[in-house]
């Protein structure tokens, strides 16, 4: 029977959030003090032996994204939290910016100190106006106490768009502009906000980071999966019985999250499919169900961990309806820089609807792979190389559902 | 009603700030008026263009008027299994208008929205910002009933 297992959400329901003294009573902020009595480069070093890889979706090593913008010369640099969960079906952000604010901000400020920068910024997605409130209320409290040290945080509204989740669309939105992605390289750490060195992470990512200075590097990396150790918040949606969120080390497999922790089907209904990391994430099949959910483990089986959202769908559940819902999301969030994604996510689309309405034949087939093939090479970022993830991955695992609906 | 340009010039020292001047007029108005783009665009140095560029690039934000209380209903694939569609055909009956639309007293303005965060009680809707989950056709008189 798999267990959660609380390192991100170690205080939630613990601590009252908004009382900075709950928690450092549990120990908060010591990890900052810690922090700033080591070495830049042994306290990067300690990040990075503890394995821990980004939680955004990319799973970088995030001590290894700090080096490089420590190494890099300059008299300002930035340090960004990026808050702005757009992915469909995610809410786990919002979960450990709700219940533990000071944990983030401890994790920034302790980055800030690591790469020699002064100044952050939470980037919040607009739809959570009620965080961005309470982000304030705990920046307030911790600049009264003093205890960041001199680290200055300020939170941005995202205005609703998805991809602003990409690190240089995020900043160009923080700069006031469209968030639109720049071209890579060079790359944020080297050349980021207002053109200056910019370590850009996930609230969760943060999260991790006051746990790893308090334990040690050695304890978190013995935690979970080799490759990926740690945990990761997962989020529960559709038609599973206990819709909510769970923190659980990465070797759990998919099918301990649905069934041990999830409950199961709901309905006792039989399951069809499952999509992890989001609505950019593979369709899953039963067959797969015994992968662990670490980052190299669901990328080797052609789906992805992502943010962490585990959507489940019954038998019931129309593949291709599901799949043309979300070739219309790729169309109206690409932003327009680029061409292939432009175009791409607007006739696949077309093509979804199409084969939904039962109007489409084998060559539509062949070109929703082509299509989806090209993207996945030629767009500018993430958000178009990863559209059509559950177009190719319910091709490849779920063939029939399309067969059935051929004119 | 506070005056446009007072509420953009309390963002002018503020670099990259005209999303955050934009996000404060709509707390205001619950939309961006025209003319304030303009005004925007001189107070931040940028071209209208830009500035209209911005304006519009976000979904959250409107050029041009809106209802009172804003009614955003998720489409994204969690929220449409759970039968978004049906709480859509819901509210278009009882306000009497189309997705996109206003009611013509100007109080309710229905429009759809990507993913908004609150997926543990799909289908969720919100009303100027504020979440309402595990909603159903038969909720939403008694939702609409509290905009008062």
């Amino acid at each position: 029977m798999a267990e959660e297992m609380r390192i991100v959400l170690r205080n939630m329901g613990k601590i009252d959030p908004l009382k900075i003294e709950d928690y450092i009573a549990a120990g908060g902020y010591k990890s900052l003090e810690k922090a700033r009595s080591m070495e830049q480069e042994a306290l990067i070093e300690e990040v990075k032996k503890s394995g821990l890889r980004g939680r955004g979706g990319a799973g970088f090593n995030c001590g290894m994204k700090w080096s490089f913008s420590y190494k890099v010369q300059s008299e300002q640099k930035y340090v960004v939290c990026n808050a702005d969960e757009g992915e469909p079906g995610t809410y786990k952000d919002r979960i450990i910016m709700e219940n533990d604010p000071h944990s983030v901000l401890e994790g920034m400020a302790i980055c800030g100190y690591a790469i020699g920068a002064d100044k952050g910024y939470i980037y919040c997605r607009g739809e959570y106006p009620y965080v961005v409130e309470m982000l304030n209320q705990a920046i307030a409290q911790a600049k009264e106490k003093g205890v960041l040290a001199g680290f200055d945080i300020e939170v941005r509204m995202g205005a609703g768009a998805y991809v602003c989740g990409e690190e240089s669309a995020l900043i160009e939105s923080i700069e006031g502009n469209r968030g639109e992605p720049r071209f890579k390289p060079p790359f944020p750490p080297v050349i980021g906000l207002w053109q200056k060195p910019t370590i850009v992470n996930n609230v969760e990512t943060f999260a991790n980071i006051p746990v790893i200075l308090e334990k040690g590097a050695d304890w978190y990396k013995a935690i979970g999966a080799e490759r990926y150790p740690g945990t990761k918040v997962l989020t529960l949606t559709g038609d599973v019985n206990n819709r909510t969120v769970y923190e659980v080390p990465t070797d759990t497999t998919i099918r301990q999250v649905i069934y041990d922790l999830g409950g199961g089907i709901k309905d006792d209904k039989k399951f069809k499919a499952v999509q992890i990391g989001g609505t950019s994430g593979g369709f899953i099949p039963e067959s797969m169900l015994d992968t662990p959910i670490d980052f190299d483990s669901m990328t080797a089986i052609g789906a992805v961990l992502g943010s962490g959202a585990v959507f489940v769908m019954d038998e019931s559940r129309d593949i291709v309806n599901v799949v043309a819902r979300i070739a219309g999301f790729f169309e109206h969030e690409s932003c327009g820089k680029c061409s292939p994604c432009r175009e791409g996510t607007k006739r696949m689309h077309e093509l979804m609807e199409k084969m939904n309405a039962g109007q489409g034949d084998g060559t539509d087939l062949s070109l929703l792979e082509r299509l989806g093939t090209v993207m996945t090479k030629a767009c500018l970022c993430g958000l178009g190389q990863a559209a059509p993830a559950p177009v190719l991955t319910t091709l490849k695992n779920f063939p029939g559902e399309y067969q059935a609906k051929l004119n | 009603m506070a005056d446009y340009k007072a509420i953009i010039d309390r963002y002018k020292e503020l670099p990259g700030g005209i999303i955050e001047a934009y996000h404060a007029l709509q707390r205001e108005y619950n939309y961006i008026p025209e003319d304030a783009v303009d005004y925007a665009a001189r107070v931040f140095d940028m071209s209208k263009a830009q500035a209209y560029g911005v304006a519009t690039f976000y979904s959250y934000l409107k050029i041009g008027e809106r209802g009172q209380y804003i009614i955003r209903i998720c489409e994204s694939a969690p929220c449409h299994v759970a039968g978004a569609h049906e709480v859509v055909r819901a509210l278009e009956k009882e306000l009497g208008i189309k997705m996109g639309e206003t009611t013509p007293d100007g109080k309710f303005t229905l429009e759809f929205t990507e993913c908004v965060g609150q997926c543990q009680a799909t289908p969720v809707i919100t009303i100027n910002s504020k979440p309402y989950g595990d909603m159903t056709a038969e909720k939403i008189a008694a939702v609409l009933a509290e905009c008062q």
